[in-house]
């Protein structure tokens, strides 16, 4: 059974507990991602302070990675500049790339906290865009609010 | 199996099988192999592609390794030979739907046969020859589709329309996964050109009473055209009865290799439409000036095209006849009975779709309360069970139910009861692992 490894606790507590989840305003941009090949789907504020993340919220309906991951970046991106939520998308990215390799996991624990947990999920190639797909729609939402900014 | 017995713990019935399928089990190597750390697979997922027998993948390694050339160019020996085997699968199949062997042009799939009408009814307005512009689409004309469909058999429709100007319009569906034709009289009329409809739902399973549509498409003047890409792989289709203009199906959905499907067409109406592609094979005559193009079928055959796929289709359609289609058919009706009974006994499972073998395929498409599709997919997957999940490409449909996806077992000759017993067990177990149920109930 290799189902534990992928549907760590964390990401099941995320799934039943959501953190974050809600579109509320002010935001400066609202992006509506969807995952063609099985129909999940994400639509995402950001609210900006200067070029820190003040807000992200959000209302979506996926699978338990999809909804545990957008809720994981949620405590992750917050009080971040713009460039360092990025930064962390991309440190997610190395992760889901990984193919279950646990060197990789370890040198990311301190920048990705709960969303380490994915690791697993990196195993399982037909999932690993579930897991993507709110850092996508946050890529996107913050690139459409910093340039309503300037 | 002689009599039909009930399995310990659970009212479904087993009736006998008609199909061995030990048998033939036997002769699909892929179900000797294991999945996720030596587990049996159970491959619910022939909706999505089907298996292929060994006679097939022998008759494909039987071109290559001794006939292989371009069929229809050359003078030498192999093209000759290639050429009759080519000619020669082509009668097999057609002989299977019961057309004429001219009537049937080979494509790459379903998907490639519906676009190549689509286009060639669009052509039919700028082509230079009048002899093509019978059945031109232009603005004012209708074409009728069903929120049932596959994208495959709707993408392709919105599309001609939006390139010529014409209206699609569809048939709506009932709540238990039928066609609603209640209004079949004005949604099909006299400016309606052609009406595309699919024989067998992929997601939900239903059989269309396809003799009302097609009584009143002639009423009209319409063509019609029948997606059979999920009927043809699983019951008797006889062209003849169908009374349709058109019939299309993938060979990678009834045994046979992917990269080959077909397009039947009445000869009367395929001899009127101009080409889709062009290029080699396709033409009669070839001046820097302009070209003239062979009769059907060869006109929609432009390139070499895929030789040792086409002989390897007709090796399935043979593996087929052996088995009998009316045994096929009643063997997934079997099936389907006995899955519907073990899911109903389920709490917290709920079929979309006809619920019960009433004009139904093998093709089951459910939802487990609390869980997610994907997560449902993800647990049976971990226990080498292989089902599809997600909008099985008929968006329209999901979203018609209410659901964001579901979860689809698919059922051809090899499988058995304990592969729907498998997968039975394998939604309980993810209703433990999600804790959706108390574990005492799962």
């Amino acid at each position: 059974m290799q189902l534990e490894a992928m549907y760590q606790e964390i990401i099941l507590d995320h799934y039943r507990n959501p953190h974050g989840r809600g579109l509320r305003e002010p935001f400066e941009a609202e992006v509506h991602h969807v995952n063609p090949t099985c129909g999940d789907e994400v639509t995402l504020r950001v609210h900006l302070e200067g070029d820190t993340i003040a807000d992200v919220s959000y209302e979506g309906m996926g699978c338990s990675i999809s909804q545990a991951s957008v809720s994981a970046m949620y405590d992750l991106v917050i009080g971040k500049s713009v460039l360092q939520a990025l930064e962390t998308g991309d440190h997610f990215m190395t992760l889901m790339q990984a193919k279950g390799d646990p060197s990789v996991a370890e040198k990311l624990e301190d920048e990705l906290e709960d969303a380490v947990a994915f690791a697993g999920v990196s195993k399982y190639p037909a999932r690993i865009k579930c897991a993507l797909m709110s850092w996508m729609a946050l890529k996107d939402a913050s690139a459409r609010a910093l340039g309503a900014q300037s | 199996m002689t009599q039909t017995v009930s399995r310990p713990g659970s009212g479904a019935q087993q009736k006998p099988l008609p199909l061995d399928v030990e048998a033939i089990r036997a002769d699909f190597p892929i179900l000797s192999r294991t999945v996720r750390d030596g587990k049996r697979l159970v491959y619910l997922d022939s909706g999505a592609t089907s298996q292929k027998p060994r006679s097939v993948l022998d008759a494909e390694r039987w071109f290559y390794e001794n006939v292989n050339a371009a069929p229809h160019r050359g003078a030498h020996q192999l093209a000759e030979e290639a050429t009759g085997a080519y000619e020669e699968a082509r009668s097999t199949i057609a002989r299977f739907i019961g057309a004429r062997t001219d009537e049937v042009v080979f494509t790459r799939n379903s998907t490639e046969s519906i676009n190549l009408v689509a286009y060639a009814l669009s052509n039919a307005a700028t082509a230079k020859e009048p002899e093509f512009r019978r059945y031109a689409v232009g603005q004012g004309d209708e074409i009728v589709v069903t929120e049932m469909e596959h994208h495959a058999n709707l993408v392709p429709w919105q599309q001609l329309c939006e390139r010529t100007g014409a209206t699609l319009r569809w048939l709506g569906l009932t709540d238990d996964g039928r066609l609603d034709l209640s209004d079949l009289a004005t949604v099909v009329n006299e400016r309606t050109k052609l009406v595309a409809v699919t024989q067998q739902s992929n997601i939900l399973g239903t059989i269309n009473p396809l003799g009302g549509i097609v009584a009143r498409a002639r009423e009209v003047g319409a063509l019609v055209l029948v997606d059979g890409a999920q009927s043809v792989p699983h019951q008797p289709v006889d062209v003849t009865e169908l009374g349709a203009d058109f019939l299309v199906f993938s060979g990678h959905k009834m045994l046979g290799p992917t990269g080959v499907g077909v397009l039947w067409g009445r000869y009367d109406v395929l001899d009127a439409l101009p080409p889709f592609l062009t290029g080699g094979s396709m033409i009669e005559v070839v001046r820097m000036e302009g070209s003239s193009f062979m009769p059907p079928p060869q006109r929609f055959e432009a390139g070499v095209p895929m030789t040792a796929q086409v002989i390897g289709l007709a090796a399935a359609v043979e593996y087929l006849e052996r088995l009998g289609m009316d045994d096929v058919q009643a063997h997934e009706e079997a099936l389907t009975a006995y899955a519907l009974d073990r899911l109903a006994e389920i709490p917290g499972v709920t079929v979309i779709g006809p619920p019960d073998t009433v004009a139904r395929g093998g093709a089951i498409s459910f939802t487990v309360e609390g869980i997610h599709p994907h997560d449902v997919g993800q647990v049976l997957d971990d226990q080498g069970i292989a089902v599809r999940v997600g909008h099985h490409c008929a968006w329209p449909v999901v979203r018609r139910y209410g659901v964001p996806a579901t979860t689809r077992a698919t059922f051809y000759v090899h499988t058995g009861y304990d592969d729907i017993d498998a997968l039975a067990d394998g939604i309980r177990k993810a209703q433990q692992f999600f804790g959706v149920v108390p574990a005492e109930e799962a």
